[in-house]
């Protein structure tokens, strides 16, 4: 935005923050930090028309702007809502937000297999912090849950369709890199999957990109899959030369050994940089990477309570639930 | 003291052909204001009509037309929306399959009043032979020049196209039909930005029902003053009613806005009363997503009033003890219907109808079905009641779309009108399979603006 732009004021669980017009509310409350941006599941800020689907990020908006100061009838979902100047937003100190978000997760989970003790994604999963943080610890649903069967998209990427939240996630990444849509979503409300039609593999060089935005076990990295959990690893930022991509990554170790490579994500557990699939899947020796250290690696991961990093900076591990 | 203006040559033989539909006054519209309008007027004599969208949510047609953004160079979009696929409503059908010129017509004037050169008519994919109707008038429409360059000389360039559907009760919700039309899987769009802005291809859009395009018709031949005389308050000039159930005489009517809902029911003029002499037992007066009232709610409101057919009245009492008059998919139980099932089976429809992209809906409406279901076989449990007011909660409001709502409101109607009969389903499993509660005893409620 351009210097003569003014800035809008909105208030967050009383916090104060100036953005730029057009700036949604969740990337606002990520301005202001701590524990007052709300979780989302769907929002991935580099994939355009992401958001709006899981509504997790559901929040109240108490006061519509210094213009207008009604507040919206409806909760909003915080990542596709921009602010207005004099916004006030209510996210974990509203009871109506609470509420519905224990509703949301609570719907996420009647159809999740939860079978974390034999899921790669545990340990590093968002689905687990989210149920978590804002779910209730017990399950009202007493029925069969839906399943799909597992299928290989491509050489290295298993689809395991039970465990999707449907955030479209994958989608978008697959619209962003490829010329034809090769991947997407077939058939409808809960039978909805993803799909490539005709199991076609997806071919290219950054698909393997749709791991790393899945945030949950749906879609895991064959070349590690069953390898190890992820908190027996040790994370390590590490360079490549690299002719397709930045080379910037971080590789999985166990003990001498690069166990998988992944990019490397932000304390939303966002992608800033994404790799090639060569980097990711091809590059598991130690003298193809220059290690630079250990990652630091925010609440998104249990590796954050593993204190594996010298100096620790801060960190939130999520703790025991007494 | 019903006005026909839609229907009124519905009996004639061969309407649904040209030179019939001319004889008997077609086109005549679209000459007048061809000739003598220019598109302000006709978006002006839309607005005195104080026409509502029929299409659901009644929404002022003339007020959603001045909303339409108008970039220079970048061409704007009419969509007609003849998906018709909510349960209860047959009444688009039956309009274009019986008068297809008067829509063709009323798409001239709605293209011409907000300036769009290319038009498209969404139909579902179910209504094949309506399909082949609708193309066989438009090409006669383009045969006499009605449609294509310089109509009549006017200047005026339109080209209309039927678009079909395939079998999507979401591709009815304007955002999704405009993806849908685009190629692209049906999910409806996040709003803001809205289809005025942004809808088909980027470009400002409008999307009307079949039967507001239709309407406008009469709207320009005898002004926007005379079709607002039409009607009761602000519930103007007459509407399609889909009537079905346990009437004697099920079918689609042309009302006045204003008629009172008992007349409706039970005057031979119309429904002809609840078929073999049965008691009423509860109505769902718009459309599978609205509402349902218990008997005793139907012909009069809380507070001892005449019910009537407007959209005020019908809703008179929020949801506590109204309803809404939406699509026009007037459903009527008689005693030996069972309200827990109907619940089941509307649920169905929205389970199987759910575009999967929210998870309160893609999940919350399995969810209830499979409650519904049990309660229904007598395998219920009186937690189950709660459990689904709770379900619904969490799905309305919440949801990308109004499909959420639509599936969570039939749900929370029935248990707040009913609660007595899926009691009596849990306590009595064997005879619930068996035989019907019958009517539910009348309630008084504390608030009436719920
Ligand atoms: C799930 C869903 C289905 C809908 N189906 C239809 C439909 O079949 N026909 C229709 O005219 N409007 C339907 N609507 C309403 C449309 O979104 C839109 O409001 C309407 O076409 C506008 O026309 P109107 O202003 O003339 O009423 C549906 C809405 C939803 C949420
Ligand atoms: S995706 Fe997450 S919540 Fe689901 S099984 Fe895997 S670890 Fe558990
Ligand atoms: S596979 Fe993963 S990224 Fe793709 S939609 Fe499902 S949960 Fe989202
Ligand atoms: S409310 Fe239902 S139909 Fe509408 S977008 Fe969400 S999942 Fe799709
Ligand atoms: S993150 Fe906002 S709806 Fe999913």
């Amino acid at each position: 935005m351009s210097e003569t732009n003014p800035k809008f004021t909105v208030t967050i669980d009383g916090q104060s923050v100036q953005v730029d017009p057009g700036t949604t509310i969740l990337n606002a409350a990520r301005m202001i930090g701590g524990d007052v941006p709300p979780p989302a599941m769907c929002y991935y800020s580099s994939l355009k028309g992401s958001g709006g689907k899981c509504r997790t990020c559901l929040v109240e908006v108490s006061k519509g702007s210094e213009k207008d100061p009604r507040p919206m009838p409806k909760l909003v979902a915080s990542c596709s809502t921009t602010v207005m100047d004099g916004m006030e937003v209510k996210n974990k100190s509203s009871e109506k937000v609470i509420d519905a978000r224990a509703g949301v997760v609570e719907m996420l989970l009647i159809n999740h297999p939860l079978d974390c003790p034999v899921c790669d994604q545990a340990g590093e999963c968002h689905l687990q912090d989210l149920a978590y943080e804002h779910g209730k610890s017990n399950t009202r649903y007493e029925f069969e849950r839906r399943t799909f069967d597992k299928v290989d998209i491509g050489e290295y990427i298993k689809l395991h369709m039970t465990r999707c939240i449907l955030c479209y996630r994958c989608v978008y990444v697959a619209n962003q890199l490829t010329e034809q849509r090769e991947h997407g979503v077939l058939k409808r409300g809960d039978a909805a999957e993803i799909g490539t039609y005709i199991e076609k593999s997806l071919k290219n060089e950054f698909i393997g990109n749709v791991i790393d935005v899945c945030p949950v076990g749906a879609l895991t990295d064959k070349t590690f899959r069953f390898r190890s959990r992820v908190w027996y690893t040790k994370p390590m930022d590490a360079h490549r030369e690299c002719k397709c991509c930045s080379g910037k990554a971080v590789v999985w170790m166990i003990g001498d050994e690069i166990a998988r490579v992944t990019a490397r994500k932000d304390q939303y557990g966002e992608v800033k940089e994404f790799i090639c699939n060569e980097c990711r899947f091809e590059k598991k020796g130690k003298a193809d990477w220059t290690i630079e250290g250990p990652r630091h690696i925010d609440r998104s991961s249990v590796i954050s309570a593993n204190h594996y990093e010298v100096d620790a900076p801060e960190h939130t591990p999520l703790l025991n639930k007494a | 003291m019903d006005r026909k203006l839609l229907l009124e040559h519905i009996g004639v033989e061969g309407i649904h052909t040209h030179d019939v539909y001319r004889k008997n006054g077609g086109y005549k519209a679209v000459e007048k204001a061809l000739k003598s309008m220019s598109p302000d007027d006709v978006v002006e004599e839309v607005k005195k009509s104080g026409l509502r969208g029929r299409g659901g949510a009644g929404f002022p047609t003339g007020m959603k037309w001045s909303f339409i953004a108008k970039p220079e160079g970048v061409p704007r979009h009419l969509l007609c929306n003849a998906d018709e696929s909510e349960p209860g409503t047959f009444k688009d059908r039956y309009l274009m399959e019986k008068i297809p010129h008067l829509l063709i017509e009323g798409m001239i004037l709605s293209s011409y009043a907000l300036g769009c050169n290319q038009s498209y008519i969404y139909i579902r994919g179910e209504y094949m032979f309506v399909l082949q109707i609708l193309e066989k008038a438009i090409a006669e429409a383009y045969a006499n020049g009605w449609l294509g360059k310089n109509i009549k000389g006017s200047g005026f360039d339109l080209d209309l196209a039927v678009s079909t559907g395939a079998g999507a009760y979401i591709c009815g919700e304007e955002t999704a039909l405009i993806e849908s039309l685009e190629g692209k899987r049906g999910n409806p769009r996040i709003k803001p930005p809205f289809p005025a802005v942004k809808g088909l291809w980027d470009r400002p859009t409008v999307v009307n029902n079949v039967e507001t395009i239709a309407a406008v018709v009469p709207i320009v031949n005898d002004g926007g003053g005379a079709y607002a005389q039409i009607g009761l308050g602000r519930s103007t000039g007459t509407k399609l009613i889909s009537a079905s159930g346990n009437v004697n005489n099920p079918g689609v009517y042309e009302i006045t806005l204003g008629l009172s809902v008992e007349e409706f029911i039970y005057s031979d003029q119309y429904l002809g009363g609840i078929k073999n002499g049965k008691k009423l037992k509860a109505c769902v007066p718009g459309g599978s997503s609205v509402p349902i009232l218990p008997h005793y709610l139907v012909c009069k409101t809380a507070t001892g009033e005449d019910r009537l057919m407007t959209y005020e009245s019908l809703s008179e009492g929020g949801f506590a003890t109204g309803s809404m008059l939406g699509s026009g998919g007037f459903i009527v139980y008689d005693e030996d219907q069972c309200i827990v099932r109907n619940t089941w089976n509307f649920t169905r429809f929205y389970h199987h109808e759910s575009c999967g992209q929210c998870s309160p809906c893609r999940e919350g409406t399995g969810w209830m079905e499979k409650v519904l279901h049990r309660l229904e076989y007598g395998h219920g449990k009186m937690e189950d009641i709660d459990l689904l007011w709770d379900i619904q909660r969490k799905i309305e409001g919440n949801t990308i779309c109004p499909l959420g709502d639509a599936a969570a409101w039939p749900v929370a109607a029935a248990i707040r009108h009913f609660r007595e009969e899926f009691e009596w389903h849990v306590k009595e499993p064997k005879l619930c399979m068996t035989k019907n509660y019958g009517l539910v005893t009348e309630k008084t409620f504390e608030t009436v603006n719920g």
